[in-house]
Formats: C-alpha cells, structure tokens, sequence
C-alpha cells in the first residue's frame, strides 16, 4: 500500500492535467475533425459545428434537427454560456478550434471583425427578402458578415388591468400614472451602472442619436450624442430623476417584481420580461413608447443572427447552412415557433397572428440597428453612469455633465 | 531546483529508512497485491497519457505533445526504477507545479509584453489572410451565377456558369471561356466536355479548396475572378488590396494608397498614419508596465485605488480578526453553555458561496428594496452603496460578515493549543484575565496565526468578487476618464481598464497583475520576516 498511495495521486494528477490541457485547447469533441473530411469514403461529408448560448439555443434547437435532415449533413450544436462565448469565440479562432457557425447578437461585430475572427458573407439577391435593418446591421462597413433572423427591441408594456387607454406623450402617462395611484407611475430599468438602453427610445424622441448614420443607413464613426438635441434630452433626464422616475435602486429584476405585483401600469421592456408577465396569466398590451421630447421615439433594434468563422475548415457547409437554409421562409418559420423571436425575414414576419408578438414585430419596426463598431464598447459605460448622475441628482448641473460625457467617450474612442 | 532536491534527499532518508526490508525483492519472486496496483496503475496512466498524446497529435498542439511526452516517459522511468524512491513522492506535486503555477505565470509574463487584446488578436499570417478577404467584395451591380463545380482531367478544379446564355468554364490557371459542347439546364451547366461535374460529397470534401479558388473572369486581371462561399451561386469578385511580401506592404489598387507593416504598432499603416484592421500581436517591451503611471488620466485614479486598497485589506483583516478573536475568547470558556451549537451557527457565513453571499447582501443593501433599508430602518434612505463614503463602510462590513468566521476558526484552533500550564501559573501568579491575554495569550498566538494574517491580508488584496459582485467598483468617480470608482481596488480597476472600457487589452491586464504580485509579494516576505522575530522571543 505504501507504494499505492501516491501512485493514485499521479493518476488523478494526469487525469486532471490531461482535462486542464483539453480544456484549455478546447477540446476535439468540440471542432470538427480535418481528417474526417480529408478521408477517402465518399459518403463522409464534413461536420458542422455550431456554438449558441443558452438564450438563443431554443431557437435552433428544431432548425438544425431539419437542416441535418434535409441535407444529410452532421452537425454539432454546442451550448456556450451567455457570458462567455463571445470571448471564447475571439481567442478560439485564431487557435483554428473555434466552431465554423457561432449564434449571436448584431452588435458582437466590431469585435469580431477588428479581430478578424469573422468571414465576410454574400448574401447576393437573398438581401432584399430582409428588413433593411436587418442587413445594415449586420453590416460592418459595407460589408456583410452575418445572416440576421430574428430582430427584439423593447416597447411600453402596460398592464391592462390598471390603465385601458394610453396618451400620446411621456409626460402625460408620468401624469396618467401618478393619477392612478399606484406607487410606480411608469417603471424604466436603470440599476447601479445606469442603463442607456432603455433610456434610448426618449432620448431618440428629442432628436438625440448616438452615431450619425449615412444615407444607406450604416453607422458612422461620427459622435452625435452631443448638441442642443443631447442638452435639451439631459435637462429632461434631471427633470426624470426628480420626479422619481429614474432610480439606481431599480434593477431589471425591481422593476419586473413591482410590475408583476400590479404596481405600476407601466414598464418599459422587452419580449424577455413580458413574455414571463403572459405565463403569469397578466393581461398585457405592447406599444410604442409615447414621446417626450416632440419627434418620435425610437428604441434599439437587436438583431439575432449567425457569423461564420473566418477559420472555419468547412466553409462551404456553413455558408450552405448560415446562406442559403437559414433564409429560407421554412427555416425562419420554424425558429419563430421554437423561439418565439420576431423573424427579420420579411414574408415570415408577415404571417405573425399572435397580438403580443405582432406589438413587439411593431416596436422593432421602428427601431434603430444597436450599433457594433467597437466604440460602441466605450460608450456604454460613461453613457449609463453620466444620465444616472444626471438623473440622481449628483452632477448637478446636466448641461455639463452631458459635455464631459461627451468628451470622454470621444477621447476613448481615440484612444481604441 | 535546489529546493526539490533538497527535499528529495530528505525524502530518500525516510523512505529508504522504512523500505529496507523490501529493496532487494524482486516483484517476479514477490508477487504481492501492491505491485498489481501499481501495474494497474501505470497501465491507466499511459492510457491517458497516449490518448492525450492522439488528441494532441490530431489538433496539432505541439507544445502540449512534447509536454505529455516528457510527462509520460518521466511517469514509467520514475514508478519503474528503484533508483527514483524519492522522484515516486515528489513527481505528482511537480506536474502539478508545472501545470498550474509556472506555465500560467510564464505565459502572463509573456503576454505582458506584447500589445495583445482587441485589434491584435492573432498572428502577423492570419491578419493578412483577413485584410485581403476584408477588401475583397463582389463587383458592384454583377450578377449571381448558378454554379457548377468540375474537375478537369488533370484533376484541377474549376468553376462553370451560364453568363448571356452562353456557358463558360475555367480554372485557376485558365480564365473563363466559352464551353465546346456544354449542357445547359435552366441557367446552370449540367456537363461540360473534357471536365467532371463534382457530386455533393466531393464537394464537401474539398471545400476548403473550392472556397479558396478563385478563377479569373477574363485575361484582364481589372475584372476580377469568380468566387463561390457555397458551391450553390458565384459572384465576380475584386480586390482592392494587393499584398507583396517581398517589400512587405498593402498596396490599394483604387487609389495607390501604400500601407507599411509597422512591427512596432502591429498594424499595415500608411503615409496618414491610417491602419488597416485586424493588427496583429506584437512585442512592445515595457509600455504596459509604464502606462498606468505615465497617462496623466490613469495615474490620479490609480493612487488613490492603491490607497484604498491598502486600506481595505487592512481593516479586513484588522476587523474580522478582532472581531474572530472575540468569539474565540468567549466561546473557548468552558462556562459558556451550548458552545458547540454557538460555534456551528457562527462558521455559517464562511459556508456560503463568497460571490452568492456579496449578491445577497447587494439586494438587502437596495436604496429602496433592501431589507436593510425597507425593514430594519423604517423607509429611511441610506445609501447603502450608491454614497462614496457609506459604500466603502459597507463593503467593508459584509466583508466583516463574510471573513470573521474563518478567524474564529484559526484562533479557536490555536488557543485550544495553547499550553494549559503557562495560563495556569500565570492565573496562580495573580494576573488578570485582560494581563493573561495581553502579555501571555496573544504572544503565544501570533507566533500560530501571523502566517495566516499575512495569507489572508493578500487574500484581500485581491478580493475581485466581493467588490464586483457588491458594488462593482462604484460609485464611479464623477466625470472620470475611466470607468472607475470609489470602491474599487487594484484588481477590480484592472479588469474595468482591461476589458469594461470597451477594448479588451490582455498585455496590459497581465503586466498590471505582474505589479499586483510583486506588490502583494514584498508586502508578504516582510510580513514573513516580521513573524520569524516574533518565534524568537
């Protein structure tokens, strides 16, 4: 037994070892095999690896299993954490073990291509079958790298047990609100670090835009947050705040809780909370946030769509599968009933029937592509944490600190 | 190596010592279970090992190989050899030294000095390849072709399409032409003499060259070449870079444009000093070292997080040792009724999850939701995380509730091992309780549990979760430069320069975690110094 002992620990050792180093690599059941498809057999087609998170995983679970049916084709999906696969995606590739497909949101693209992990798509005469924003979405400048198919953007959800009617501007339903006495009178997310996102549709409403866009609609490296548009939208932040509407204290979670338990009749969202409000039996309605500073409101649209790796081995499969299957009315059909997500192809987003679902393809019709130049990055962060100073209280004068923001977002983006 | 030699001979004593008897039997005469345990053993090892050596081998990973091979052949030679008693002990803890310290430290060093993160993700070879697909697009206003893959009898592959009615058919090597006796179905060739139309599976098995084929459109290089991405439709594509190798430069075909490779920046950049994206990885000696103190922008937050850090650490472990020590005292009185189920209620803090326990607390410490502020105080608004001065008190309050019980546990451990009979002749001596504890207790139990103060002050220094999961290094300094604030420390304002701020930048994340180490490194081999004068008196 004396030799036993540490003849076990070097057996564990090398298991561990061997797992960290696999691990590391990512390992071989997760990359398609080269030799596989180098081999002889004329019946081996190649293996398609595909890597989703668990968000959109749903979605592709029954497209995949008809795409390996319809055309014989092996593929592998793989299930990556939300948190980590974009990363994971960045440093794989270069490593040649990255997936050929990766699922994603259209703002991951200035990283993917300022790294060079992405390869450039043709979509051909395909193009026009998607919303415009679909395409320009996934467009990185002038050139396509993805193949969009579902589009999400938030709206106003109102609970319908509480108000019936609602008025065209953001002040009014602050006024319809506090009239109904509940203790919220409209609930927007905003949370410890701010949250630009779901300030984004009344900020959009006083003419105040984040990039300048080109006439095709393709996001310029332009700065447009600042201007007259951009102070009047700060003074109104502090006005916000003032009247409690905005609050580091609410959270997504605070928010979705005092909505769900009937205290406010508002919430400013999207699909991910709503569609739990439905399962919780509240009768809700979807529709266009109200204007608060006279233009009208639009929100960022987020497109869902598949990249293909810039080093994958099987190229011509994933262009088959991102290209040619995913754009197909059936194909796009199909994740709608898996997912629930709004197709970005026209003709399927045309058959919705669903009131719920028909308010939300509304909501992010009129929406804006979330930019994904690799600025964007940078802007984020000061942009929430300036309007939550804003509407906290603590710059006290908006003006100003709506010009630093400004300053700092532009000297980062220099800087990157 | 010096120190594991000297083990090893340390080692070779004891073992030899209590082996002797068993030396000179040989496992054919003496066939015991051990030694079918061991067989078993290695059998399972070199199993492993050969089937990571294959997966190795299949991806290509050479430095994993030739580290599994050494690993495995050390393995046999150490666990087979009767010359290697002491290498039996210690060569499972060096493959793990290996492994997880030295190759990880190794790597960060290396990464220290180059420029990789966003923009420079990968070799000079692969950032080439992805600026000429990058600036290759489809001719403006061309058609789609229909495409038919062929080889011809020399086995070259080929493109054949319908354009005006006509089919035409060519190579890499010989631009498209009109077909002699082609079938034409629809708008798509079907057959054409002297090549063979590829079926689907061979198609799929040479994708790689097909995507990579490019036949030229005419014998004017300006046309462009057909491309096809799924074997399905081509398109006339054009380039406007052109990469030579020899003067190492990107010419722009459109408007003359000569972009340099820089080795310096790892970037193709011309007379405007514009880039071309992706760069690539470059070594850029010491500037992620330099650069938190030379930007004027970064070097005024950095003071002051290093100060605070300090301070953190500091009243982290002032605090939950005191207070640690305190229930220790108490609750080692053997008149304490129920101290067994005081002490297991006390060690609950240290059972939970460190970062689920920082969530939990973020939610009780809510403005408007916590249960702090909601039931505890009334409604009364106390900003718990959100004031400057208010979120460092509570950080360093749930960090009281997160780390007192481990003190509790040294300190309980150690004071159970305190001599009986020095405490008693000093109580016989008539010396007060508080004189017991200042001059004989509390000697007696820095010389056990300095060490572990130390260890824990380090810990702390670099305690990333509880400040990311409680307050996220906010609230941020008004106006700043940096997505910074006042509760982050060192590690926390690393990772938000190093990957919040927009552009990930691993070198500079790995050399500001160099200087995290040397720092936490001196502060501990002078805290170690000062233990050792404590063992002497």
């Amino acid at each position: 037994m004396q030799r036993g002992i540490p003849a076990v620990a070097a057996a564990l050792g090398m298991a561990l070892v061997l797992s960290a180093c696999s691990g590391g690599t990512t390992p071989e059941t997760e990359s398609p095999k080269p030799t596989t498809s180098e081999s002889e057999a004329p019946e081996v087609s190649g293996k398609l690896t595909v890597w989703v998170d668990e968000t959109r995983i749903n979605d592709f679970k029954d497209v995949v299993a008809k795409f390996k049916a319809d055309r014989g084709v092996e593929v592998e999906v793989v299930q990556k954490a939300s948190g980590d696969i974009r990363t994971e995606f960045v440093q794989q590739v270069p490593t040649g073990e990255g997936p050929d497909v990766i699922i994603g949101a259209n703002d991951w693209i200035g990283e993917f291509v300022t790294n060079g992990v992405v390869a450039p798509i043709e979509l051909g005469d395909k193009a026009a079958q998607f919303s415009a924003g679909s395409i320009n979405a996934f467009s990185y400048e002038g050139k396509s790298y993805g193949v969009p198919y579902a589009v999400e953007s938030i709206g106003l959800v109102r609970n319908n047990a509480l108000a019936k009617e609602t008025p065209a501007t953001f002040d009014e339903l602050i006024a319809q609100g506090k009239e109904l006495k509940s203790e919220f009178p409209v609930l927007i997310q905003q949370g410890d670090q701010g949250d630009a996102y779901h300030l984004y549709p009344l900020q959009t409403s006083f003419g105040s835009f984040v990039f300048k866009q080109d006439e095709a609609g393709n996001y310029t490296d332009e700065l447009a947050l600042g201007g007259a548009q951009g102070e009047a939208w700060a003074k109104y932040l502090a006005k916000l705040g003032k009247e409690g509407i905005l609050d580091a204290s609410i959270g997504g979670d605070q928010a979705k809780e005092a909505f769900s338990a009937g205290k406010s009749a508002y919430m400013v969202t999207g699909p991910w909370y709503a569609s739990e409000f439905v399962k919780e039996g509240m009768d809700i309605s979807i529709l266009p946030i109200p204007s608060a500073g006279g233009e009208e409101s639009r929100p960022f649209a987020g497109y869902q769509g598949a990249y293909i790796s810039a080093k994958s081995q099987n190229a011509l499969l994933a262009n088959d599968f991102v290209v040619n299957y995913l754009s197909t009315e059936e194909a796009a059909d199909q994740i709608y009933a898996s997912g629930g997500r709004i197709p970005a192809l026209t003709a399927s987003a045309a058959k919705i029937t669903d009131e719920i679902a028909k308010g939300w393809a509304d909501a992010a019709a009129n929406g804006l592509p979330q930019p994904g130049s690799a600025a964007m990055g940078v802007v984020w962060g000061f942009w929430g944490a300036a309007q939550l100073d804003i509407a906290s209280g603590k710059a006290a004068d908006p003006v100003k600190a709506w010009e630093t923001m400004v300053k700092n977002i532009e000297d980062g983006i220099k800087k990157g | 190596m010096s120190i594991s030699r000297g083990a090893a001979e340390h080692d070779s004593g004891a073992g030899t010592g209590t082996k002797a008897p068993i030396v000179d039997a040989s496992p054919a005469r003496n066939f015991r279970p051990g030694f079918v345990a061991k067989i078993i053993l290695m059998a399972c090892i070199n199993a492993f090992g050969l089937y990571g050596l294959l997966a190795a081998w299949s991806t290509g990973t050479w430095g994993v190989f030739a580290g599994l091979v050494i690993a495995l052949i050390a393995a046999n030679y150490v666990y087979f050899s009767r010359r290697a008693i002491p290498g039996k002990y210690l060569y499972p803890g060096l493959l793990f030294l290996f492994t997880y310290q030295l190759f990880t430290m190794a790597y960060t060093g290396y990464v220290a000095f180059t420029n990789y993160g966003d923009g420079h993700n990968s070799d000079k070879g692969d950032a080439i390849e992805q600026i000429l697909s990058y600036n290759e697009s489809r001719v403006e206003g061309s058609a789609a072709y229909p495409v038919t893959v062929v080889k011809d009898g020399d086995g070259n592959l080929g493109f054949a399409i319908v354009q005006d009615g006509v089919a035409k058919v060519g190579t890499a090597e010989k631009p498209l032409e009109e077909a002699s006796g082609a079938q034409i179905e629809g708008n798509s060739v079907k057959g054409v003499e002297g090549f063979t139309v590829l079926p689907f599976a061979q198609i799929v098995e040479n994708q790689q060259e097909i995507t990579n084929l490019r036949v030229p459109f005419s014998d004017n290089a300006e046309d462009g070449s057909l491309r096809t991405q799924d074997a399905m439709n081509a398109y006339q594509f054009r380039s406007t870079l052109e990469f030579d190798k020899a003067t190492d430069t990107m010419t722009d075909t459109a408007t003359g444009d000569v972009y340099t490779a820089n080795g310096e920046t790892g970037f193709f950049t011309n007379a405007d000093g514009k880039n071309l994206t992706p760069g690539w990885r470059v070594s850029v000696g010491f500037d992620n070292f330099t650069y938190m103190f030379t930007d004027s922008r970064v070097s005024g937050p950095f003071f002051s997080i290093l100060t605070w850090t300090f301070a953190f650490a500091f009243l982290s472990v002032a605090t939950t040792f005191a207070l640690g020590l305190f229930f220790a005292l108490v609750f080692n009185d053997p008149r304490v009724r129920g101290r067994k189920f005081y002490r297991a209620i006390l060690i609950l803090p240290y059972a939970f999850p460190g970062f689920l326990s920082a969530l939990v607390w973020k939610g009780m410490l809510n403005e408007r939701f916590g249960f702090v502020n909601e039931v505890l105080l009334g409604g009364n608004g106390v900003q718990w995380l959100s004031d400057p001065w208010i979120a460092k008190f509570s950080i360093l309050m749930v960090n009281l509730w997160l780390g007192f019980p481990y003190m509790f546990l040294i300190t309980t451990g150690a004071l159970q091992s305190l001599p009986g009979d020095v405490m008693e002749s000093a109580k016989m001596d008539g010396a007060s309780p508080w004189r017991v504890l200042r001059s004989i207790i509390l000697p007696l139990l820095m010389i056990s549990t300095a060490p572990l103060l130390i260890s824990s002050f380090a810990f702390n220094f670099n305690n990333f979760s509880l400040i990311y999961m409680l307050t996220g290094g906010g609230p941020n300094f008004t106006g700043s430069p940096l997505l910074i604030g006042s509760t982050d420390i060192l590690i926390s304002m690393v990772y938000s320069v190093a990957f919040e701020s927009g552009v990930k930048q691993y070198g500079l994340a790995s050399a500001v975690s160099i200087l995290i180490f040397i720092m936490v490194g001196v502060i501990s081999w002078l805290g170690f110094r000062q233990t050792r004068k404590l063992e002497e008196y």
